[in-house]
């Protein structure tokens, strides 16, 4: 966007503070639209009085991501590429996680391919509180034939509601794929410097995004997102070929850094969303754990370093649990710490003689210590003080994790301790060894110190549990 | 300009007055073209004809319709009706739009990380076969503002006694883990590594509490075994780890190791001093916080005299899934400030990447929740998580990865110096790649 101050926005609010839009003055709003939680179509005065027609049109152009955004598929599972503003993820947050379209292709069997497709949306790997998934499937047409390609899409979407990326270079293949899923909204992919015209009139004649391939070829690849926006074909994603070894990667690499930075300083006919195609990898490795494994290290260079969507090949486990994870490590928003819901928690099987353990709500804390205990197979209750996000020794010294903290967390969580515990006591970490005479007041337990790593929980266990009487 | 002409004439004439695009024109006169010299201006009937003929075509009747010859109606004409576009029933784009791609250079990323170099051979009075150097970066790594003058380095770690390793890492150490001096010569001799970090963790007082002097005596058996130069760690605890490291120091005097570490929470003055007196460097160790890593490297440099050249950062390293976020955006701020001139920040940066075995996807034999879908056999999850963490720091600007799996280590290396640029590999022709039968 092209401003970064509330103010800047608030101008061209209406400064009524009517209240409308769910804030309670238009300055609150403003800050909303910089921080993109809010939308100026969430201004109802805005948006429906004509006089302020002008106005708010000034404001959408203003705070246009850099990058646009493009949206595939259609309904919940829709997903949104592209719309980033920064480089750098700490200047203010990279928005819309890299979409993953695993593939399948025509010449499948229709039981294969339903399975495949089946295990694709049904993957999931729990994570701080929720689960990561995949996106989207992408449609390969190794025949080359329009009616198996069209058969294959059919089955694809009889199957899931995941968005599509119809993959063929023929013009004729794509045509028949969007004859049976236009209505759906699937990502045309691709044209290029031979089949560009054609492509370019499906996309236009279907309404449906398309994505330019131009392999190592900036220029070619410029002049045809320009002829395409510039004929009114906005929906357009850009790949500029993934060259899955050697100085072809680090070729890919680098152009990948250039269109990226080039859209970010407000080269608008180069500042669309990035695919990569980390699939290429297959096409060099001959076993398929290599093959995976170097399909995941090229997906992972380009998830921190600008690619917006990526079509895959990989379904093991052991290739996408690394690739779901540095995908939510680098759009998970740097400037606000990521927490756990607060509240006692159940580690292993614990019981009445089980120790209650304290922690903090920030969830790098949280999953730390609870993989310590649970991987050393300590049975406990383990709780999240609600610290607003913030670790141990800072909490205790800005005041978020208090005595008085941990008793309200207690009773919030309806954890009694006389009637859940035996032993009556309260482990600290060490880190707030400070606080033990006050928890001891407020809670009445008896409070023992821990360790101030948890890493070093297991030792300590060995020594101080269960407690001398 | 006569009445009738044909096309072939309007090219020649534009090619005569030497015409290469023609903007504002208009053509007075009664214009008839002569359409019947062939097929190729029908764009469906070229179409089938090739592609070539097509574009000959469409190029020459766009032409026409720059000069307002009505090219369309004639075409309607000579098909009995408006023609068909072959693919799609819209009006075609008829023009590639030229455009050239550029993108200028970082200019404010002007001061270049502080070179370190490691190890010393006989030439400076050590006995290592060679020397490392690290950090020299002009750009954020791999970027095309400037060349890497350094590529990456792994050293992998050995530990002075037999420790709780990740089943898919033990079974790599199992003939070596009572013998540090066969262990190094080990990820040397077999894994590649380029260093080797001995970590004296029995000198802590809550293990063996092995006395200093002892612990010095395993890093001249080390040094002794590889010629590569060497990081020695102590064992992490604040009260003890100033007495070992500075014993260490003493017996490698001349070969130049790394010292780790200093840090905020020991007596880092103390592990300055043996770093200086016998010609170390020394790495400068926080956690996840750049305000910190500035505090200490300060102290460092004007507190305890350590020269610049002998600094290296070790800004904490979290695993993949527990915390690498925060360990990626420290480590990426560091290096970003460091170019653009922050001197407190300006050195190469190192990665406890072994740190990464402590995230259960990496060890655990299967998800301990039944929701998740299948993790896929450890052996093979194990080693690409090292691998991903490492990666992604590298992209922030690491320079020196500490690490343990062989297969990591021979990945990450291979990773890196492909983007480094010292990687030949056959070329792989991915213009059809929708087709590969993978």
């Amino acid at each position: 966007m092209k401003i970064n101050s509330p103010l800047e926005a608030y101008k061209f609010l209406p400064g009524t503070n009517c209240g409308e839009c769910g804030e309670t003055s238009c300055m609150a709003f403003a800050s909303h639209l910089i921080d993109r939680s809010k939308k100026a179509t969430d201004c109802i005065p805005l948006v429906s009085d004509e006089k302020y027609k002008k106005k708010y049109a000034e404001l959408e152009a203003l705070l246009a991501p850099e990058i646009r955004e493009v949206v595939i598929g259609v309904g919940e599972k829709a997903v949104s590429i592209g719309g980033d503003d920064v480089l750098h993820r700490h200047k203010l947050t990279f928005f819309n996680k890299t979409a993953f379209a695993y593939d399948v292709w025509d010449t499948m069997d229709e039981k294969d391919l339903v399975e495949r497709v089946n295990k694709i949306q049904d993957f999931k790997k729990f994570y701080v509180g929720d689960f990561l998934t995949l996106d989207m499937i992408a449609v390969r047409s190794i025949s080359d034939d329009p009616a198996k390609f069209a058969a294959a899409v059919k089955k694809v979407m009889e199957t899931t509601d995941f968005p599509m990326v119809l993959c063929s270079f023929n013009p004729e293949v794509l045509k028949a794929g969007l004859e049976v899923a236009a209505e759906k909204r699937p990502l045309l992919y691709a044209a290029n410097k031979d089949n560009w015209q054609d492509v370019a009139a499906l996309a236009q004649e279907y309404n449906v995004p398309v994505t330019v391939f131009a392999p190592n070829d900036l220029d070619m690849l410029k002049s045809l997102a320009k002829t395409f926006s510039e004929n009114g074909i906005e929906d357009v994603v850009l790949d500029p070929g993934t060259f899955p070894t050697g100085k072809g990667l680090r070729t890919t690499f680098q152009n990948f850094l250039k269109i990226r930075r080039a859209g970010i300083n407000g080269d608008r006919d180069i500042a669309f969303p990035i695919m990569a195609v980390p699939l290429t990898a297959w096409m060099a490795h001959d076993d398929e754990v290599s093959a995976s494994y170097w399909e995941t290290v090229v997906a992972s260079v380009f998830t921190v370093k600008y690619g917006d969507i990526m079509i895959l090949h990989s379904i093991e486990g052991y290739a996408q649990l690394p690739e779901v994870h540095i995908r939510d490590t680098i759009y998970t928003d740097p400037r606000k710490p990521v927490t756990v819901d607060p509240g006692v928690y159940e580690v292993g099987s614990p019981t009445a003689d089980s120790p209650l353990l304290v922690t903090t709500n920030f969830a790098l804390t949280y999953y730390t210590v609870e993989s310590d205990l649970s991987s050393n197979g300590i049975d406990c209750y383990l709780t999240a003080i609600d610290t607003d996000g913030i670790g141990v020794e800072a909490a205790v010294a800005g005041g978020q994790l208090t005595a008085a903290k941990i008793k309200k967390g207690l009773d919030e969580a309806g954890f009694d301790m006389k009637e859940k515990l035996n032993n009556n006591v309260v482990v600290l970490p060490g880190l707030a060894a400070r606080l033990q005479g006050d928890v001891e007041d407020e809670t009445g337990a008896a409070v023992m110190i821990g360790p101030a790593d948890s890493g070093r929980l297991p030792g300590w266990m060995e020594q101080n549990w269960p407690p001398q009487k | 300009m006569s009445n009738k002409m044909k096309l072939s004439g309007l090219t020649d004439l534009l090619k005569d007055l030497d015409v290469d695009s023609l903007e504002g024109v208009t053509i007075e006169g009664d214009i008839e073209l002569d359409i019947s010299g062939g097929g190729g201006l029908n764009p469906a009937m070229a179409y089938a004809l090739g592609h070539e003929a097509a574009q000959i075509s469409l190029h020459v009747a766009n032409i026409a319709r720059m000069l307002g010859y009505p090219i369309d109606q004639l075409f309607a004409a000579s098909m009995g009706g408006f023609p068909q576009a072959p693919i799609a029933g819209q009006s075609r784009i008829e023009e590639l739009i030229p455009s050239k791609f550029d993108v200028a250079k970082m200019s404010e990323w002007a001061t270049p990380i502080q070179e370190v170099t490691l190890g010393a051979t006989s030439a400076d009075g050590g006995s290592r076969k060679n020397t490392i150097t690290l950090g020299g970066e002009n750009a954020l790594p791999y970027y095309f503002d400037a060349e890497m003058p350094h590529r990456n380095y792994v050293t992998m770690d050995v530990f002075d006694m037999p420790i709780g390793m990740a089943k898919a890492v033990k079974g790599n150490y199992e003939d070596v883990i009572n013998d540090p001096a066969e262990w190094a010569k080990k990820v040397v001799r077999d894994f590649n590594a380029d260093m080797v970090t001995i970590h004296l963790i029995s000198t802590d007082p809550l293990i063996n509490d092995t006395p200093a002097r002892e612990a010095a005596k395993v890093v001249e058996d080390v040094l002794q075994a590889v010629d590569v130069p060497i990081v020695i760690g102590g064992s992490g605890n604040p009260q003890k780890d100033p007495e070992v490291l500075e014993k260490a120091a003493e017996v490698a005097e001349g070969e130049r190791v790394l010292l780790a570490s200093a840090s905020l929470n020991l007596d880092y003055e103390r592990v300055a001093k043996a770093a200086t007196d016998y010609g170390h460097a020394v790495l400068s160790w926080t956690q996840l916080e750049i305000n910190a890593q500035k505090e200490l490297n300060r102290k460092l440099m004007k507190q305890c005299g350590v020269p610049r050249d002998s600094i290296v950062m070790d800004p904490t390293t979290a695993a993949l899934g527990y915390g690498l976020d925060y360990a990626y955006t420290n480590m990426e701020r560091i290096r970003l400030a460091a170019l653009m001139g922050d001197d407190e920040l300006t050195f190469p940066m190192s990665s406890g990447t072994t740190n990464a075995w402590g995230a259960r996807e990496s060890w655990m034999k299967e998800s301990p929740l039944s929701q998740d879908s299948d993790w896929g056999p450890r052996e093979y999850r194990g080693p690409i998580w090292e691998i991903v963490t490492g990666l992604t720091l590298s992209l922030a600007g690491n320079d020196m990865f500490m690490m343990m799996h062989p297969t990591s280590v021979q990945v990450l290396k291979e990773i890196t110096q492909t983007l480094y640029g010292s990687i030949e590999a056959d070329e792989i022709d991915i213009t059809n790649w929708i087709g590969a039968e993978v």
